[in-house]
């Protein structure tokens, strides 16, 4: 009876319509319940054009009154065929953290471009972020089509640009939707004012979207999160990030490079004979071994190598830039270590695929370094297209995040 | 997985963490639905028996059936209760008649204020949901509060993935929100799946039910039939009202929640 749910983040240039294009999905899919719209209504100041349905997620009153998104909201909706998680997304340079935000929690990613303006350096910044994410494929939404005289030649023109942008990147375009999110035009109903477009509306195309299931036939990864004492028992909890966990199977521990026996898998209230990806368990050990929180346990068959250096892609977040030899904390899944950047590589502008440094001496906010990380002790990580949850972390200092890493 | 095991994994990964950062910490159990789901799922995560105490924040003016329940599942699920009260201000007879605004404020923040200081607490669990309120949608999971308890609101630092903040300064403390991403129908449906107890007052006599309860003079019941688990779940999947519209603080003027939350209100 539980339908499938899928989580979309809308992103894009500012002032290009995301958070109207989701009050539009919540209107046209008679998600907004009665007295919350009529509260709309008010804070808008709603005339003849109806209320501004960006106030939907645009909750704060300095969004309100300056009508620009500054974080990241997300609201769930239903079809008939699935629930959604719908993830807005500032548009402005300034708040890139918050988009970073909420693309971290996206399954599929839209990208909405103004007719009017066509795709700009916001445009370009987030389908580069959202590759990285590794989401390799999305929809492109024109929207203002009202504006540009709904005019096929002037979609083809905006789309033809966008998709330049998205193959030198690797993304691939799924679908290219004309929209009005103003008036309505081919999100929930097919629009009469473009008879030329033939494809889908943003909803059907949403509905026919499938997940990659990447799931299957991957090596046992379990990072220990924490480790507990309840009846003089040692219990380690964490969750399974890929493979199978079975009573009784053999593992690697990464922190003492020996090995131990699952003895016994612990639920609440009951035992239990394996734990699937995903799963919130916790373990006892037949020994100990050294395994403590931050230990990562493979797979005997095909265990997990821990390394002291790698090479990865960061999109740095902070105002300060980050230094070639600046030192930070490392922390991916349930590991953490003191790490350096060893050397930047490569420093590049994401909004134009510019190559901005070689060997360079800094990376500045909101761009991307191509760098090598040492850490002070040997941590697991994996290709993130491979295990996602070893290949993505942060590097923090005392500041909190300050940037975010992929391992390629 | 199915949804409801997706959600519980999420929020069970989430109040694990919380607890591996800060040993010092509680959870704030309103007897509501939600936080009452919160607790059930933290007993989970525990194996059963909590490792840290459970705070009602007693405003004086919850409905009898809320105490009654309390008293009962406080002794059933062995839950060390901290009862947070502002006794100075009910004495001076602070009451939802004389404004919303200070009422909650007194009552409920600044009750838990002293409460946090009083116990050093650096977490608190909260059972918040994004689609409760618009506001609400704009929080982070792990979530800062400063020592005068302001939430920062259009400075929040960025949450990638679920590595979370692991740390907090001077007087800080953290708010952790396990159950941001549930919907109020999927609290009812993982209810049922789990028999979960909840208080009578969500359940429909003569043509009316409370959707979502707090203090008895702020409340008002909707109109419904539902008086069994699944046909509230039946009412949800129909409903044209918001889960909220019977809660006086969420109305006074289209920002008062953004006020009170800025101010440290959950």
């Amino acid at each position: 009876m539980d339908k499938d749910i899928l989580s979309i983040v809308i992103a894009g240039h500012v002032d290009h319509g995301k958070s109207t294009m989701i009050g539009r999905v919540l209107f046209d899919t008679g998600s907004i319940p009665e007295d919350k719209l009529a509260a709309i209504k008010v804070a808008s100041g709603a005339g003849a054009e109806g209320p501004d349905l960006a106030f939907l997620t645009d909750q704060f009153q300095e969004e309100r009154e300056k009508l620009m998104t500054i974080d990241t909201s997300q609201i769930r909706f239903s079809t008939s065929l699935r629930d959604y998680v719908i993830i807005d997304s500032p548009g402005h340079a300034e708040f890139t953290r918050n988009m970073m935000t909420g693309a971290t929690r996206a399954d599929f990613g839209i990208l909405v471009v103004s007719a009017a303006d066509g795709p700009e350096e916001q445009t370009k910044r987030h389908a580069y972020i959202l590759n990285m994410l590794g989401m390799k494929t999305l929809a492109v939404l024109v929207n203002k089509m009202d504006l540009a005289a709904y005019s096929e030649e002037r979609f083809n023109a905006v789309v033809g640009e966008t998709e330049v942008f998205l193959q030198r990147i690797g993304t691939k375009m799924l679908y290219a939707i004309p929209v009005s999110a103003v008036k309505g035009d081919n999100i929930a109903k097919r629009s009469k004012n473009m008879r030329w477009y033939k494809g889908l509306t943003l909803l059907s195309c949403l509905d026919k979207f499938k997940g990659e299931n990447l799931s299957g036939g991957k090596p046992l990864r379990f990072p220990v999160q924490d480790v507990y004492e309840i009846g003089g028992e040692k219990i380690f909890v964490g969750r399974v990030e890929s493979g199978t966990l079975r009573k009784g199977d053999g593992v690697l521990v990464s922190t003492s490079g020996e090995r131990t026996t699952v003895k016994d898998i612990k639920g609440f209230r009951v035992s239990r004979v394996s734990a699937e990806e995903g799963e919130n368990i916790g373990i006892t050990l037949a020994e100990e071994r050294g395994v403590l929180a931050g230990s990562v346990l493979s797979a005997l068959a095909r265990p997990a190598v821990p390394r002291e250096s790698f090479d990865a892609d960061i999109f740095w977040l902070a105002e300060l830039p980050m230094r070639a030899g600046e030192r930070f904390t490392f922390r991916c899944a349930s590991q953490e270590a003191e790490c350096v950047i060893e050397k930047i590589e490569k420093r590049i502008d994401p909004s134009t695929l510019e190559t901005l440094d070689e060997m360079a001496g800094s990376v500045g906010p909101n761009e991307i370094g191509k760098v090598r990380i040492v850490c002070s002790k040997p941590v697991v990580v994996e290709d993130l297209a491979f295990i996602p949850g070893l290949g993505r972390f942060v590097l923090e200092n005392d500041a909190g995040v300050q940037g975010a890493g992929i391992i390629r | 997985m199915d949804h409801l095991a997706k959600l519980e994994n999420e929020s069970i990964y989430i109040i694990r963490e919380a607890y591996k950062r800060f040993r010092t910490m509680a959870m704030l159990w309103s007897i509501g639905k939600d936080s009452t789901t919160l607790l059930w799922l933290a007993r989970k995560a525990f194996f059963g028996r909590l490792p840290f105490p459970v705070m009602h924040i007693d405003t004086g003016f919850k409905f009898k059936e809320i105490y009654d329940f309390r008293e009962k599942y406080r002794k059933a699920w062995a839950l060390d209760l901290i009862v947070s009260r502002n006794e100075t201000m009910l004495r001076e007879g602070t009451s939802p008649s004389k404004g919303k605004f200070l009422c909650c404020d007194a009552l409920k923040t600044a009750a838990l204020k002293e409460t946090i200081e009083r116990h050093g607490f650096k977490a608190l669990l909260l059972g918040i949901r994004r689609d409760e309120h618009g506001i609400r949608a704009k929080e982070r999971y792990f979530s800062p509060r400063d020592a005068a308890f302001k939430w920062n609101y259009d400075h929040q630092l960025p949450e990638l993935w679920d590595l979370y903040k692991k740390d907090v300064s001077g007087g800080e403390h953290l708010r952790v929100h396990p159950l941001l991403h549930w919907a109020e129908v999927d609290i009812w449906r993982y209810i049922r799946q789990e028999k979960i107890p909840t208080v009578s007052l969500y359940f429909a006599v003569g043509g009316k039910r409370f959707r979502s309860i707090g203090c008895q003079p702020c409340c008002s019941p909707v109109a419904s039939k539902a008086d069994s688990v699944k046909k509230i779940i039946k009412e949800l999947e129909t409903t044209k009202i918001s889960e909220r519209s019977g809660r006086a603080q969420d109305k006074e003027d289209a920002y008062t929640m953004q006020k009170l939350r800025s101010l440290g209100y959950m």
